[in-house]
């Protein structure tokens, strides 16, 4: 662990601010409470968010899991992951059950979460109604409002234009009946993971400057209509490596020819179900 | 110049305030559930929870209300300096510590429809956090959870205002609960 900083990097004054906004966040399931996001050691878009709000709930006793994508190896895990082995002296880990605090990027591990961990996303854009309108002074009343018809019309669009509601990430939900949040571009695969978890939620926008939260336990509800009920879609296949039918995979090109695989998004645990026997297509010895 | 003033907070800043943060989102995720918060020793007749919760989220940004019950040259020592908290009216506070019956719930800050987040945030003092008198349900309660409030009527009251609304904390000697805005309340 690096000397010459305080634990978990941030500075006592800022952990506090990151800290009362989170527990309003916590208090008002939803809704996005602003917050000072400092610079950090990394380039917005890199998950400055989620780094700030692991660096203000992380304990020395505490054991880190990084994904992104649900992968444990891509660049932006490793290097988070180092990160709070080097400023804070947490233990880490690759298997979610394991792990106490895991910072996500963009998935929802498969493996159900317990009431002993908290999930922290990292969250390009936390407002669901910005690509609808601009304007922040707008947006901000229609939250306070409840006024959320602009959602339902661009979900409306999308049946129109494409026969069903084709948004297949970002997917947006109403959270305790009140607030609709965006629950960072996770795939609309992970959106009933959202509610009635026994973790604690929390979501931290960096360059955006906003923390939300999901206590647990918070009814969650995608939005949808009557004839065109919510779906969590997947690819129509199982993994190539596992075989597991029912995690939510990647598909990979292969080669130039069109060959091409598909493999669990979940690296933990799709490597879990190798190591238990599982056999996918294109595992050695499968037939 | 008492230097009991001086003494009395984390002995590691750092990680006891992190310890402390984390029974605090516990407790404000999960309603009504006590939680452990030891490490503080204010003055009495603070409690070391109460200590504790003010070392870990109050400082000079955050105007504090004190209830004329605590409001004590010991105690405004102690927090002058831990703290640098300015003490401040009901209107103003960010914060507000006292006894129930001490805070003047309709003169705090409840938020805004556009800023629900700028509301005041009361830390109680409690003498105990049994026997249970309410029952709660809500966000962070999977069917329902029993506890402990001073009082019935006001948090119903503050309930029906969802999303704007006071959030609670409620320490008694080690231990503290919260009690959110979005909490369901009713007698048992």
């Amino acid at each position: 662990m690096s000397e010459g900083y305080s634990f978990a990097y941030l500075d006592a004054a800022t952990k506090r601010m990151i800290r009362r906004a989170l527990l309003k966040a916590l208090a008002i399931p939803g809704y996005q409470v602003p917050f000072a996001s400092r610079e950090m050691p990394m380039p917005y878009g890199w998950g400055t968010g989620g780094v700030q709000v692991t660096a203000a709930c992380l304990i020395p006793e505490d054991v880190l899991k990084v994904i992104d994508q649900g992968a444990d190896d891509t660049t932006n895990a490793v290097s988070i992951r180092r990160f709070f082995e080097r400023t804070a002296g947490v233990a880490t880990t690759t298997h979610t059950q394991d792990a106490t605090l895991i910072q996500t990027r963009h998935r929802i591990p498969e493996a159900a979460l317990t009431e002993a961990q908290i999930l922290v996303f990292q969250v390009p854009i936390p407002e669901p109604l910005r690509f609808l309108e601009p304007r922040e002074a707008e947006t901000r009343r229609m939250h306070a409002l409840a006024d959320y018809g602009l959602m339902h019309v661009k979900l409306y669009e999308d049946i129109a234009r494409h026969g069903a509601i084709a948004t297949s990430y970002a997917y947006p939900v109403l959270v305790e009946g009140r607030h609709v949040m965006d629950p960072s571009p996770i795939p609309k695969f992970d959106n009933p993971k959202l509610g009635d978890c026994p973790a604690i939620q929390l979501f931290g926008a960096g360059r955006e400057c906003r923390i939300h939260a999901l206590p647990p336990y918070t009814r969650v509800v995608s939005l949808d209509f009557e004839d065109h009920p919510f779906e969590a879609t997947k690819a129509e296949a199982a993994c190539d490596l596992c075989g597991a039918e029912t995690s939510y995979l990647d598909e990979v090109i292969t080669d130039d020819a069109g060959g091409r695989m598909f493999c669990c998004s979940d690296t933990d645990f799709c490597a879990g179900r190798r190591a238990a026997g599982h056999l996918g297509r294109l595992s050695e010895g499968a037939a | 110049m008492q230097t009991q003033a001086l003494s009395g907070g984390f002995a590691d800043p750092a990680r006891d305030a992190a310890h402390a943060f984390r029974a605090c989102l516990q407790a404000m995720a999960r309603p009504g559930r006590g939680q452990p918060i030891p490490g503080a020793t204010p003055p009495a007749p603070l409690s070391p929870a109460a200590g504790a919760v003010l070392l870990t989220l109050v400082d000079d940004t955050t105007p504090l209300f004190l209830a004329p019950g605590l409001d004590t040259p010991a105690l405004r020592g102690w927090i002058a300096f831990h703290l640098a908290a300015p003490i401040c009216a009901p209107e103003e506070a960010v914060f507000a510590l006292g006894a129930w019956a001490d805070l003047p719930l309709d003169r705090f800050r409840l938020g805004t429809p556009d800023y629900p987040d700028r509301s005041v945030t009361l830390i109680v003092e409690i003498d105990s956090l049994s026997p249970v008198t309410a029952r709660l349900r809500g966000p962070g309660i999977a069917t329902h959870q029993d506890a402990r409030l001073p009082a019935i009527a006001p948090f119903v009251a503050n309930r029906a205002r969802y999303p704007l609304g006071f959030d609670c904390y409620f320490c008694a000697e080690e231990s503290l609960s919260a009690l959110p805005r979005s909490t369901f309340v009713e007698a048992l």
